[in-house]
């Protein structure tokens, strides 16, 4: 491989573990407080076709990407109220939310659809830009990269180091002792499934924004179930959730060089574009295989709703 | 001030009205989403309530359009009942248009009378077999099959896409994604003269008698529904947990690949990449509106095949984008889990005693 190719594919590989990442981590916090938000597909979606709007509109990318995380918002609120002040099945919820965000995203985007945005400058930083084969992909990049860097290191420090952090872990594993030392168990809940839905719509204003500078109706692409398993196969730690992340980006990025590369002679492409869902697939099972590493590992309130009343 | 009270027991009758609340509240938001677009609201509810239903050739369509939605929802009641989440029912009826299509296709020159039992088999077998993979890797693996027959929706998706676009696309179709027209014997007949309703409405209506022989008169039928609401007292009856991942994800799958047959054998006639419309994911608000239940499913299938109908009528004749129906599909499942609460809660005034 030559020096350039490597260049390139590391540079592709970051952009695409991008969205993952922030998603991701996201998910990670809200499951750590012990609720599951299926409805990642559906909050990036809308947050994509926001950011798209309000950038096409506003001629700022930077509006575009609050416009995204409001519409993030906004969707994990109606997920929030729904399971934690209304008690409903957190499964059935977050699918609601997946399927309405899909179709309300699809709805808001059609006018938006044969337009395209001018592409985002990247931002390079001096010096280290200037490092051989890795300098260029990993540091003249788009800022969203950065600010996925910067929020690995804030839940990472969130989540081990800070006091809110701790509290947030106990009332994931156990609510009703976080409940009883005087916590306010939902409302913390309700921080993280919005603070969840808000990096899940940063994601998708980074696809339409900043990934390919345009809005196509299921543009997704089935990357918010992904986030949604890289949690699983990170073990709810943001280390490994990046990791899975840039993983499942190369794994992106090397069937679509194989495909713009005119090497395949007999394969077909869609065979290839199936390639990271397979991948997905064969992630879970290697790290579901042992009962014990997701029992262990899980918050043990995930998904179980909780009242304080009750 | 209001607030939420446990009732001591679950309301049977909320039950069976939260849907109704559900369905009400969606018309409410649905036209004040009409009037949010300057259009006119109670012409929004023409084309969605009343046009899709004047007259016999609309209730055909209606009835066209349940039909994938019964059987998908059906087969996914039988699951969810038990907690098993299948959500690729999308992807295990894109597999169903395929094995159906593989058999028209391969027996093109033959007009067999037994060319639609085979299809029918195929598809079933093609779902199954889709859905089989999720069942393994649960019972084996542990996998989440959530996920996992979520993301075989995308892979089936490009399979189909690679099978229209390679080999079997129709060498006389102009380069277009989609395989050549079936012949006669390898379509479904149609029950009512100058519709397009076919044999496949029987199909899911013989699906839903079956569902709910099966969940409410067998005892398989129980043992799942314990696994689902109470899985440590299952396990204490010694209910095999495995046995209830599998049936209720092959069940869920046969019953999508028996719609996908019915809909490329029926409507289609022909495989194309835009085989499926959603229907997969429809059902499951279709099974969780009609209580996971057989005749609440049916009741659920009408009333989301009214918004399909709508929504397309809503593009013809108001200039909005068909996806709309999506958008109220979303909302009647939003609105149903919220009036779900006043199953296990009641509303009271006044402060809590202490």
């Amino acid at each position: 491989m030559d020096a350039s190719l490597f260049t390139s594919m590391l540079f592709a590989t970051v952009v695409a573990g991008t969205p993952l990442i922030i998603v991701a981590l996201g998910l990670l916090v809200s499951e750590r407080a012990g609720v599951l938000n299926l409805g990642a597909e559906g909050m990036m979606a809308m947050g994509a076709v926001a950011a798209f709007a309000a950038t096409h509109t506003t001629g700022n990318p930077w509006l575009g990407v609050l416009a995204g995380m409001g519409a993030g918002l906004a969707v994990a609120l109606i997920f929030g109220v729904l399971t934690l002040t209304l008690q409903a099945n957190q499964v059935a919820s977050g699918l609601a939310v997946a399927i309405f965000g899909v179709g309300l995203s699809a709805f808001i985007g059609k006018p938006f659809e044969s337009v395209a945005l001018p592409a985002v400058p990247a931002i390079r930083i001096p010096f280290i830009a200037d490092i051989p084969l890795i300098g260029e992909a990993l540091y003249n990049q788009q800022a969203l990269v950065y600010f996925s860097w910067a929020l690995f290191w804030a839940v990472l420090w969130f989540l081990a180091r800070s006091r809110a952090g701790l509290v947030l872990r106990a009332v994931g594993e156990s609510p009703a002792s976080a409940h009883a030392i005087g916590y306010p168990v939902i409302a913390i809940r309700y921080l993280a499934v919005l603070f969840g839905g808000a990096m899940a719509g940063i994601g998708g204003a980074f696809l339409s924004v900043f990934y390919t500078p345009m809005w196509v109706e299921g543009m997704v692409a089935g990357r918010g179930w992904i986030a949604l398993a890289l949690v699983v196969f990170a073990t709810w730690r943001p280390l490994r959730v990046m990791i899975g992340a840039y993983l499942f980006g190369g794994v992106m990025i090397t069937q679509l060089f194989i495909q713009g590369s005119g090497l395949q002679i007999d394969f077909p492409s869609q065979f290839l574009s199936s390639l990271p869902y397979w991948a997905t697939i064969v992630v879970l099972v290697v790290i579901s295989r042992n009962p014990n590493t997701i029992r262990l590992n899980s918050p043990a309130s995930l998904g179980k709703p909780y009242r304080p009343d009750a | 001030m209001l607030r939420l009270e446990a009732r001591p027991a679950p309301s049977r009758l909320m039950q069976w009205c939260s849907p109704l609340l559900a369905a009400a509240l969606t018309l409410l938001a649905g036209m004040a989403i009409f009037w949010a677009l300057d259009k006119d609201p109670l012409e929004g509810l023409r084309y969605f309530l009343l046009n899709p239903v004047k007259d016999l050739y609309g209730v055909s369509e209606l009835l066209l359009k349940a039909t994938p939605l019964m059987l998908c929802a059906i087969g996914l009641a039988v699951g969810f009942r038990a907690n098993v989440w299948n959500i690729g029912a999308e992807g295990q009826f894109m597999l169903g248009t395929a094995g159906a299509s593989g058999v028209a296709l391969y027996f093109a020159e033959s007009d067999s009378a037994l060319i639609l039992p085979a299809m029918l088999f195929a598809g079933a077998a093609a779902g199954a077999l889709w859905a089989a993979i999720p069942a393994l890797l649960k019972t084996r693996f542990n996998a989440n099959e959530i996920l996992v027959s979520l993301m075989l929706v995308y892979v089936a998706q490009l399979f189909i896409s690679w099978l229209v676009f390679g080999p079997w696309r129709d060498p006389m179709g102009f380069g277009f994604p989609q395989t050549a027209m079936f012949h006669d014997a390898a379509l479904l007949p149609t029950l009512l003269d100058g519709t397009r309703l076919h044999l496949g409405f029987v199909f899911a209506l013989a699906a839903l008698a079956a569902g709910y022989v099966f969940m409410n008169r067998s005892y398989t039928g129980f043992k799942m529904r314990v696994a689902g609401e109470a899985a440590e007292a299952a396990r204490y009856a010694g209910f095999s947990a495995r046995r209830v991942v599998w049936i209720g994800l092959l069940t869920g799958g046969a019953a999508a690949g028996v719609a996908g047959m019915a809909e490329v054998a029926g409507p289609m006639g022909q495989l194309t990449d835009k085989v499926a419309l959603g229907y997969g994911f429809a059902a499951i608000i279709v099974a969780f509106v009609g209580r996971l239940h057989a005749f609440g499913s049916l009741l659920a299938s009408l009333l989301m095949a009214l918004l399909f109908i709508g929504g397309e009528q809503a593009q013809q004749y108001m200039n909005l984008p068909s996806s709309i129906s999506m958008v109220f599909q979303g909302l009647l499942l939003f609105f149903l889990l919220g009036s779900d609460v006043f199953i296990h809660y009641r509303l009271r005034l006044g402060r809590a005693r202490t």
